[in-house]
Parts: structure tokens; sequence; C-alpha cells
């Protein structure tokens, strides 16, 4: 930590850490309806605004559909915009998550992921975000409640930087740290409100031939996005990607530029490596099993073997590059998924290593597990056995099941 | 595409309109078109306060009523609404 800045400890869990971190990036409008395990996010934040400490434009909603399209709504007019959900309630905005990132609105969104119905289960997996990965949103996943602040004021930066200008979805697991209690360092509000600044805008061109901020101004009239058929429709899409390629490269310096006021950041930003160097056996995950792995590999580091973790931070947009430097020098890398495809080859984040991996000289066998599903605790003990497996496919070159099931009754 | 239609990074993003609907004949396609019996015209002006596209105007230094066919989908709500029956919708010649 830089020893000029004073930060104070809070004890919050990881709702609560969320909300405070909202709190202190000067957000114009708030529009959300309360889903577990979200609800503590936009409750906490309702009491600052009753309390008087934000001067933030609450707006409940009647549903979650509602509740992003006012989000976009606010957004277009060059409000800062914040909203929170999860599980059923993602579902719901499905069709404006497509127009917010059309629309280009940096709406910053945290998601306490939980499993979808049917049946209904309110625990913690990644199906409700992983559901949203063509969306058009940035997304990244904290390990914990710490992260989870601090990535709340990155994402608000990343968002609206005008060469990204897109959605961002904060995803911290759904009790497991949404419900959790942790010591998390807090900056000061003058200071986060420096870091975050003033709301940037993209210029655009209007139909009167002015070169005018991206946002709506009855000053300078303009029509956002009414429609684009065959003959323009293609070319905003690769518009979409270039601000996703944009972010690339924002994320790793708004991470090092937050290291430089927090002292804290997130291997880059894009992929956390640990031990992942001289590291023989690999494991890839999102979230917060990331942090009882850690803890299994300094036990097996002890006992002498190499094992390493690559924790995917960003999911959207990928670090294609990021990921295959880091994983080049592993014999045999495991894949955790907390979701399913049904009816695919492996989960979402199966598909994109192993995908990604394809043009690499080596080829590493790639193993995935399919984990925790509805909240379904994997213990250490059965996070040891996915590096057991891992040195004996090692051994033997034998991959066997190529998908499997972590902590599934037969 | 034709050499006139821009590329991906001409363009202003999130699909802002570069012309105003002026620019587009919105009513280049209906099927319909609303012809007007002048005879039974009472200049009452309801068509001109209902027609959804405001492509029927009122002038009043000339005292007539006019369609904009450029912008009449042909929906037929002005022939509908007549309270002389005044308007007919015909078949658009080519």
């Amino acid at each position: 930590m830089p020893k000029n800045i004073k930060q104070e400890t809070l004890g919050l869990n990881g709702d609560e850490a969320v909300a405070f971190a909202a709190k202190q990036c000067d957000v114009d409008v708030v529009a959300a309806y309360p889903i577990t395990p979200q609800t503590i996010i936009v409750e906490k934040f309702s009491e600052y605004v009753a309390n008087g400490e934000v001067k933030t434009e609450f707006v409940c909603t009647e549903s979650e559909h509602s509740a992003l399209t006012a989000c976009l709504a606010a957004s277009a007019t060059g409000a800062r915009t914040f909203t929170a959900s999860a599980s059923a309630g993602l579902a719901l905005m499905n069709e404006i998550l497509f127009v917010t990132s059309g629309s280009r609105a940096p709406v910053v969104m945290a998601i306490a992921n939980r499993a979808l119905s049917s049946p209904l289960n309110i625990h913690g997996d990644h199906s409700d975000s992983m559901a949203a990965r063509d969306s058009g949103w940035i997304q990244i996943y904290v390990e914990n409640a710490q992260e989870a602040y601090d990535s709340i004021i990155q994402a608000f930066r990343i968002a609206e930087d005008t060469g990204v200008s897109l959605p961002i979805i904060v995803g911290l697991d759904g009790f497991t740290l949404s419900h959790t209690l942790e010591n998390v360092d807090v900056l000061s509000d003058e200071l986060a409100k420096e870091f975050v600044g003033e709301r940037q805008f993209p210029t655009v061109i209007t139909h009167e031939g002015k070169t005018v901020p991206y946002k709506l101004d009855p000053d300078n009239p303009m029509t956002m996005g009414p429609i684009a058929l065959q003959n323009y429709y293609f070319e905003f899409k690769r518009q979409q990607q270039e601000g996703m390629n944009n972010a690339l490269k924002k994320i790793v310096e708004i991470n090092n530029e937050y290291a430089g006021i927090s002292g804290r950041s997130y291997g880059n930003g894009l992929i956390e490596a640990y031990k992942l160097e001289d590291a023989e056996i690999a494991v890839v995950c999102v979230g917060s099993t990331s942090g009882t792995l850690k803890v299994i590999i300094d036990e097996l580091r002890q006992e002498g073997l190499k094992a390493g973790l690559l924790r995917l931070r960003t999911f959207r947009p990928l670090p294609v590059e990021e990921l295959r430097n880091a994983l080049q020098n592993s014999k045999a890398i495991a894949v955790m998924d907390k979701s399913m495809s049904f009816g695919g080859l492996g989960g979402a984040v199966f598909q994109e290593i192993r995908h990604a991996l394809y043009d690499e000289k080596t080829h590493p066998p790639i193993i995935n597990y399919i984990y925790g599903l509805g909240g379904r605790d994997s213990s250490p003990r059965e996070l040891r056995k996915i590096f057991e497996e891992l040195t004996r496919i090692v051994k033997t070159g034998n991959v066997d099941d190529q998908v499997r099931y972590l902590g599934l009754r037969e | 595409m034709s050499s006139k239609e821009k590329g991906w990074k001409e363009i202003s993003i999130a699909g802002v309109s570069s012309k105003s609907s002026i620019g587009f004949m919105t009513g280049d396609w209906k099927t319909y078109m609303p012809e007007r019996d002048l005879e039974k015209c009472t200049v009452c002006l309801t068509c001109v306060m209902l027609c959804p596209d405001n492509a029927i105007r009122w002038r009043p230094e000339m005292g007539k009523i006019e369609f904009d066919y450029n912008f009449c989908k042909g929906c037929g709500i002005c022939a509908n609404e007549c309270p002389t029956k005044a308007i007919t919708m015909k078949m658009e010649q080519e």
C-alpha cells in the first residue's frame, strides 16, 4: 500500500462492499429491483439515498426489465448509472442487455451470481451471467469482497472510457461472497471520486452535421439507434467488437493505475497467474473458488508438486494472448466451470480456454470440471483430487473423460 | 453494398442517425393512397389531426388540405375517420 494514503478497514460482506463502492463513485441514477442474493446491494444503496449520503436518483421499478431500461435511458442522458441483479432478474433483463450494449451505454451492474430455476435455487453458481455471455457486456468476476469493492470503482472507469463505451458486469459469487463478512480496505471518498472522475463521452456526428458528445441534449438533438437494416447493422456490431478490443488495454491500464493509489492489483486486471510460471499442472478458475485453490496449491508446493492457478478475472473481453502465454508451460490443465452448457462440449470457460490454446505449438491435455452448481460446496479435499488427476494424466497421457462433474453423486 | 455506404470506422457509434427523417421517404412502399373528394370535404381537419405520420397538411393560406405522399404509408385512418366520407383509399398506381 502506498504509505501516504490512509485506508480504513471496514467489516463488509460482498454486497455491502459493492454498495459502498457505488456510493463513492458519484452515481447519478440507480434503477433496480431486488433479488436474492443481490438484494443487500440495492437495499444498502437506498439507505444511502434516504440518509442523504448520496445525491443519486433511486428508481424503484416493477421488474428487472424496467430497471435496466431505466438505467439505459438515464445513461443516454449522460448520467452515471448503476444497477445490480442476479439469476432470474438478469434473465428478465436479457432483451435490454443487448439494447444497452448496442446503445454503447456504460451502465455498471453488479451480479451476485446465482443459479437459475428450475428447480428453484437461490445459491451461487455462474449460470446467470454465463448465459449473458454474448450480450455485449464486459464481464469481470471477483475472488473476494475486497476485489468486489475495488472492481466496482474500476468498472466505471472502464465502461466510461471513450474508446470502450460499453456496459459492464461485475460478478461476485452469490452467498459465498455476497453474504460473507470480510475485512475490506476502502479508499477515502475524495480519492475514490478523484479516481473515477467525471463521465467521459465519445463524440458522434448528428443529423445536423454537428460533432457533439454522445448524450441526449436538447441543444444538440440526436436520434440514438432507431433502426439499422441490412446496409448498416453489421457495421455497428463490428464497432462493439472494437470497444471490447479497446477494453482489453484499458482494463490493464486501469488496474495498474488503481494499484498506484490503493496498493492492490489483481494480476494484470485480465488474468491472475498464481505460481504458474513453472507449473506443470494448472487449474483455470473463475471467481471465489480460486481462493480455496490457492491454499491447496500452497500445500501441494510444499509437497513438491509444481501446481499453479490461472484465475480468469476478465471473461469478456477474453484475454486470449495472456491466456496462451500464461499456460504455455503447463503439461496438463483442468478448467473449472460453475455453469453448464447443456449439450455442448463442456462449460463456457472450458470451451474458451481449449479454443484459445488450439493454435499453440504444444497441446497439453485439457479437462473440464463442472462444479458447485446450485451453490454446492466444493471442499478442499475434493478440489485436491483435481491436481491428483492432472498428475496422473501427465504421467500416463490418458485423459479418459474430458468433461467431469466435481462433487456429483452417481 | 453500394460505394456510397460508409465503413464501420467512419460512422458514428451506436446507430446515431446521420440523416433526419426528412430524408427517408417512408411512404414509398404504400399499397393504398388516400384521395379526397373536394365536393364532400368540409375542411373540418379531422384527418389532419389524426394522421399518425403528419402526412396531411393544412394550408390555411390556400384554404386547402394536401396529402404528402412521400410520407403517407396508406394506413387509411383518414378515410375511416372522415365524417363526410370524403376520403377514399385507392390502389397506388405505378
